[in-house]
């Protein structure tokens, strides 16, 4: 009997050892199946020779100098940071004021209404869509227009910001705004004075979220945006081909490395200043 | 300073629910008044619609001679301070404080002043530039009154302010209270679930039952005579004896023993009622007494009241309990006597359709 248990201890062992083993394996190969893009944005861009490779061939700063004597190339971002911030604040002005009111307004079928919003919303900014929104724009004269890109992304962002921001307003205790009541405020007094900076850490990171997403989408102003001089980084890159059609490594992986540092830089500023979480309520 | 009136007030919620049912009350101008009732009693309720956040469904409101029903809460010169308090976290205790005055446009300068000054009063001078987060119980208590108190309302509300407080807190804060709204002078209603701080702190008080005011009186004449038995059960430290009776041959039998008809009750032969006493009125002796009034019982629990005891006693059928004296502590299972103090016992209505009222002289 002895025997036999040590038996099957041992077997439990091996297997085990054996089952993390396989484990470790595993996550060594997405590792570096996730980290090998990564490192190639990191090295190619000072790389003399830059290929497909995720190797430094002789350091150099030339790729950059290319990249900014590139006509192109700060005109992009400029209405890359155009787009981003201006759907950024829409959504952050219009997610503010519909989140209050949805968590604060009792209507029939409400949570219903926000999750065929928020279920549908892909659709707007996804390319199912995307025939529909081109002619709407079209009949609106609003094609080859920034602010038209802006409103087409707002709108499909807005149902997930509202339903992010409706998450904080609902962790306002109403006791809040009574009190501020009872004092005479009116609504709008009670918006600006209580309700919004309590928010604002939520603002913040629907801010963010929504600048990310706007920044990296490619789709919608590639089809809405035919002249080049208004369209965003995003879609000049997809242009950086040399003249017999092979992809620039050079140009690309120094433009993609410039245009994710933006991004990257807000993300950490934010993160420091709000720490994306709701740090409103008194503990007792 | 002002008077408060509710005629016929009636609060219906959409569901039909009635949280205040034809609330007749007269408060009158610097009193301190207590709304009292188990938990879902409506007085919570009956605050709100005072206060204005609830719409009365019937009725009216006034304050100092003036309607207020349809008025929005901050028009009715009224402050309130909550149960959470509900200090805003983003604002020091100044900016709390001067918020009322911040909304009627005082400057900043004589906001300030005027925040400070009140503070200062409430002990709070050294906490004025905190975070409400940054502060005790205690303080964000005073916090809320000041608040409270720097807009000089004419009526204050407060709902279950105590309630936030650790025990030993509560008693600190009970006095503090009661000198505060003595001193101010302003009529102040305020809601309660506990029995000991409606007595302890209000000129008057009300007791609610679902929805509706079961009795209005000083904390004496509440805790004394109890209009009915639900009030009498609701009001004291340990409930009343509340044991149904019948008057057999000129004396109540009890089941099991008998009692004399307590004085001032009009009872005739053969009324059902229900007896009521409360168990610090009943004395105790380990002898059989002179008097012939002495419940002879058997002693079953004895609970530990620290100055007290907590005796049940079973008697005939029932369980009678006494608070005693900690010298008295009887012995478990041991034979006891427990006579009832004169004029202390009260009778109830027995039979419907008026059971559990007081029965008049």
């Amino acid at each position: 009997m002895t025997a036999g248990m040590r038996a099957s201890s041992g077997g439990y062992v091996v297997r085990r050892v054996l089952g993390r083993i396989v484990l470790y394996a595993g996550i060594c190969v997405l590792t570096v199946f996730f980290a090998l893009p990564l490192l190639w944005l990191a090295l190619t861009p000072f790389s003399k020779h830059p290929s497909y490779q995720a190797t430094l061939s002789g350091l150099t700063l030339e790729n950059f100098r290319k990249l900014f004597d590139n006509p192109q190339t700060w005109p992009s971002l400029r209405n890359s940071i155009y787009l981003a911030g201006g759907s950024a604040v829409l959504v952050i002005v219009l997610a503010a004021l519909a989140s209050y009111a949805l968590s604060r307004v009792r209507v029939p079928g409400r949570d219903q209404l926000l999750y065929a919003l928020l279920l549908l919303s892909s659709i707007v900014t996804g390319t199912a869509a995307m025939v529909p929104i081109f002619l709407m724009l079209y009949q609106l004269n609003l094609l080859d227009r920034q602010s038209g890109v802006i409103l087409v992304l707002t709108g499909g962002l807005l149902p997930a910001a509202v339903f992010m921001l409706k998450d904080f307003v609902d962790s306002i205790p109403r006791s809040y705004e009574e009190s501020a009541r009872v004092f005479g405020a009116k609504p709008g007094q009670i918006l600006r004075h209580i309700v919004l900076p309590l928010i604002r850490p939520g603002m913040a990171t629907v801010g963010v979220w929504a600048l990310v997403q706007v920044w990296g989408n490619f789709l919608v102003p590639y089809v809405l945006l035919s002249n080049p001089d208004k369209q965003p980084a995003a879609v000049v890159m997809y242009t950086f081909y040399d003249a017999g059609g092979q992809p620039n490594f050079a140009l690309i992986s120094t433009f993609a490395l410039v245009y994710s540092v933006p991004v990257v830089v807000l993300y950490l500023f934010v993160n420091k200043r709000y720490g994306f979480a709701f740090q409103g309520g008194i503990k007792g | 300073m002002a008077t408060v009136e509710l005629s016929g007030l009636v609060k219906q919620y959409p569901n039909g629910v009635r949280g205040v049912d034809g609330v007749d009350l007269s408060i009158g101008d610097g009193e301190f008044f207590a709304l009292l009732g188990p938990s879902g009693c409506g007085k919570t309720t009956l605050l709100r619609t005072l206060a204005g956040l609830e719409a009365a469904t019937e009725g009216t409101i006034s304050i100092g001679d003036q309607d207020v029903t349809a008025l929005p809460p901050g028009d009715r010169d009224i402050a309130m301070v909550f149960q959470d308090y509900a200090l805003f976290p983003h604002m020091t205790v100044t900016d709390n404080i001067a918020y009322p005055l911040r909304i009627k446009r005082i400057g900043k300068s004589e906001r300030v002043a005027r925040a400070t000054e009140t503070a200062e009063g409430l002990s709070l001078g050294t906490l004025m530039q905190r975070r409400p987060s940054q502060l005790s119980g205690g303080q964000q208590q005073r916090v809320a009154l000041a608040r409270a108190i720097a807009c000089h309302p004419r009526v204050f509300l407060f709902d279950e302010p105590l309630s936030n407080l650790d025990a030993r807190l509560r008693l600190e804060a009970r006095t503090f209270l009661k000198k505060l709204q003595q001193s101010l002078g302003v009529t102040t209603v305020f809601v309660t679930h506990d029995q000991a701080e409606a007595l302890a702190m209000a000129d008057r008080m009300a007791v609610m039952e679902s929805g509706r005011i079961r009795q209005i009186g000083t904390p004496r004449e509440v805790f004394q005579r109890p209009a009915s038995t639900f009030v009498a059960n609701f009001i004291g430290a340990t409930p009343m004896n509340l044991i149904d009776a019948q008057l057999v041959s000129g004396r109540l039998d009890l089941g099991g023993f008998t009692l004399p008809v307590p004085d001032g009750f009009a009872v005739s032969e053969g009324d059902k009622v229900v007896y009521g006493l409360r168990p610090e009125y009943l004395s105790y002796s380990a002898t059989a007494p002179t008097s012939k009034d002495a419940v002879q019982g058997t002693v079953a629990t004895v609970e530990n009241l620290g100055v007290n005891v907590l005796v049940a006693v079973d008697a005939g059928e029932h369980s009678l309990r006494a608070v005693l004296p900690e010298a008295d502590e009887p012995a478990l299972g041991s034979t006891a006597w427990l006579t009832p103090a004169p004029g202390r016992a009260l009778l109830y209505r027995g039979a419907p359709p008026s059971s559990g009222e007081l029965i008049g002289s």
